[in-house]
């Protein structure tokens, strides 16, 4: 199954959440990919028929999403929010999602799904007993229950441990691989990187970027790099740089040389071997912008 | 209906603590029966006093204030509504259910104690306590859906209400004449009114007008709020 946004935005009074979003998540694992506060949330939510589009369309399979509670036969969503009665044990809790969608067998369904999360031995346990990763593992099985074709995770791996995580990705992956439609948002790129095959990008609002991990990899490797180069002889080393055009710009600085470079895998071979030609010691080469947050914001320059 | 929204629902609101606000006023009631019986205050003209006073006026609309936003607003607060809203049920439906959950708590803690409280001290003289039992039943049920309103368009919604409850049905109502006729407490009066033949039972209203009104009241409420629901947006931290 298909979901597909055509010119998606959402805005709050003044606040523009998502802007002009066109995208199509089919079959396998999509990451949507950006930094907190991007609208990931928010695009999911309209995806899953949580949130009226201001503009555009929301639309699973040919069909609107929004005020449409015939899609959850196929959508199964897990949400960010904690969202679990923590009165109900683990197993009442996926059992009543199972009798909810009307299931021909419910206990064997939730018995199944407990399973696909390894959470069959604590499952008699309230749930407001639980630890996060297991509440995410609880709404992950109630989730799965009815074997949707379409699956919406929200920030899935949050305030899991790491073998936990190791699991769940294994599980998305797995899921991914038999041909569900499986859309899950982070703001942590190795997260993204080892799970999903597509990534959609978003930042502030806007779609930034699309491809698999390899393209994004490349878009974000061959931005302008800033770094940092403490040397024997800074003032020698940045007039030779600067002959080369892969440096766009060398700012002198007490403590350093602040080297703008324009093609990186250039610029790395050049810099040792300016070096050594000038006979200059390098100390320290850092770079200086490597956050996920200066990567974003390149993004969206380039978008713009 | 649907039986597991209601199962869910019944747990939320009699498993924890909110029980024990939902037990306190009926006993409360039954206790100043007792307490006026065992000074030998029994007679119509205190009975009439507690029914008018504490049952309808007070305990009424407490209770359907914490039933009917209970059946809903802390699961919006908190999220867990998803859990029911992401299912293939139409969002009417879980109203509905939502709405004879807290109908069926006004009925047992509302209702009934005040059948008991009106027995103890004139037993079933001139049908008062079967028609304050009824008034209270039906204006109930119409405060179940009212709040359970509320409790579906706004976040404040035990705020609104305890305002709605005590300001409008309590002073405005209690003040000012033509108010009456748009007040919850006097409809359950005509129809206590209605049943028993008491002479010191005087409604203001018609029983003309309330009981179309209950039912208009509590029809659009349950529909309002059902259309509401469909429209349940999850706004997000962000």
């Amino acid at each position: 199954m298909k979901i597909e946004l055509s010119q998606v935005s959402r805005w709050y009074g003044n606040v523009v959440a998502v802007n002009d979003v066109t995208m199509t998540i089919g079959p396998g694992v999509t990451g949507l990919l950006g930094p907190n506060g991007a609208g990931k949330s928010t695009l999911l939510h309209m995806m899953a028929g949580f949130l009226a589009p201001s503009g555009g369309t929301v639309t699973l399979d040919g069909t609107k999403v929004w005020k449409n509670h015939r899609i959850y036969r196929n959508i199964g969503l897990v949400p960010e929010r904690e969202g679990v009665y923590g009165f109900l044990t683990g197993w009442q809790f996926v059992l009543s999602a199972a009798r909810l969608h009307g299931l021909p067998d419910p206990a064997e369904a939730a018995r199944k799904a407990l399973a696909t999360v390894e959470m069959e031995e604590p499952k008699d346990r309230r749930v407001e007993t639980y630890s996060k990763g297991m509440r995410q593992r609880v709404k992950v099985a109630a989730a799965l229950v009815h074997d949707p074709p379409v699956l919406l995770l929200d920030e899935p791996f949050n305030g899991m441990d790491p073998r936990q995580r190791l699991q769940l990705m294994d599980l998305i992956r797995s899921m991914g691989a038999g041909g569900k439609t499986i859309l899950f948002s982070s703001h942590i790129l190795e997260e993204v990187e080892r799970v999903a095959q597509h990534i959609e990008v978003l930042v502030a609002g806007r779609h930034a970027a699309s491809g698999n991990f390899r393209e994004i990899r490349r878009l974000m490797t061959d931005r302008p790099h800033l770094f940092m180069i403490r040397s024997s002889d800074d003032r020698k080393l940045a007039a030779a740089l600067i002959r080369d055009s892969s440096a766009g710009g060398i700012t002198l600085r007490p403590d350093g040389l602040e080297v703008q470079a324009i093609e990186f895998r250039r610029f790395a071979r050049l810099l040792p071997r300016v070096a050594k030609e000038e006979g200059v010691h390098l100390h320290q080469i850092s770079p200086a912008d490597e956050d996920l947050e200066s990567v974003f914001s390149y993004l969206i320059t380039r978008s713009t | 209906m649907n039986t597991v929204v209601a199962g869910i629902t019944y747990r939320a609101l009699l498993g924890r603590r909110r029980i024990i606000l939902l037990l306190v006023l009926p006993l409360g009631l039954i206790a100043l029966a007792v307490l006026l019986r065992l000074f030998g205050e029994t007679g119509q003209r205190s009975a009439m006093l507690l029914m008018d006073n504490f049952a309808i006026n007070t305990m009424l609309p407490l209770l359907g204030l914490i039933a009917g936003t209970g059946v809903i607003a802390p699961e919006i607060d908190d999220g867990t509504i998803i859990h029911l809203l992401s299912k293939p049920i139409s969002r009417p439906v879980i109203i509905r259910t939502k709405f004879v959950v807290a109908a069926s708590l006004l009925a047992v803690f509302g209702a009934v104690p005040t059948y008991v409280s009106a027995w103890l001290l004139v037993s079933n003289e001139d049908g008062i306590a079967s028609g304050f039992a009824l008034g209270a039943l039906l204006a109930g049920i119409a405060y179940a859906a009212v709040f359970l309103l509320l409790g579906v368009l706004t976040r404040h919604a035990v705020a609104i209400g305890i305002i709605y409850a005590l300001v409008w049905e309590t002073l405005v109502g209690g003040f000012m004449p033509g108010a009456r006729k748009f007040s919850i407490q006097q409809w359950a009066k005509s129809i206590a009114d209605q049943i028993s033949d008491s002479a010191f039972l005087k409604a203001d209203v018609t029983l003309g007008f309330a009981v179309p009104a209950l039912i208009i009241v509590t029809v659009a409420a349950v529909f309002w709020a059902g259309h509401r629901l469909r429209a349940f947006s999850l706004t997000g931290d962000e």
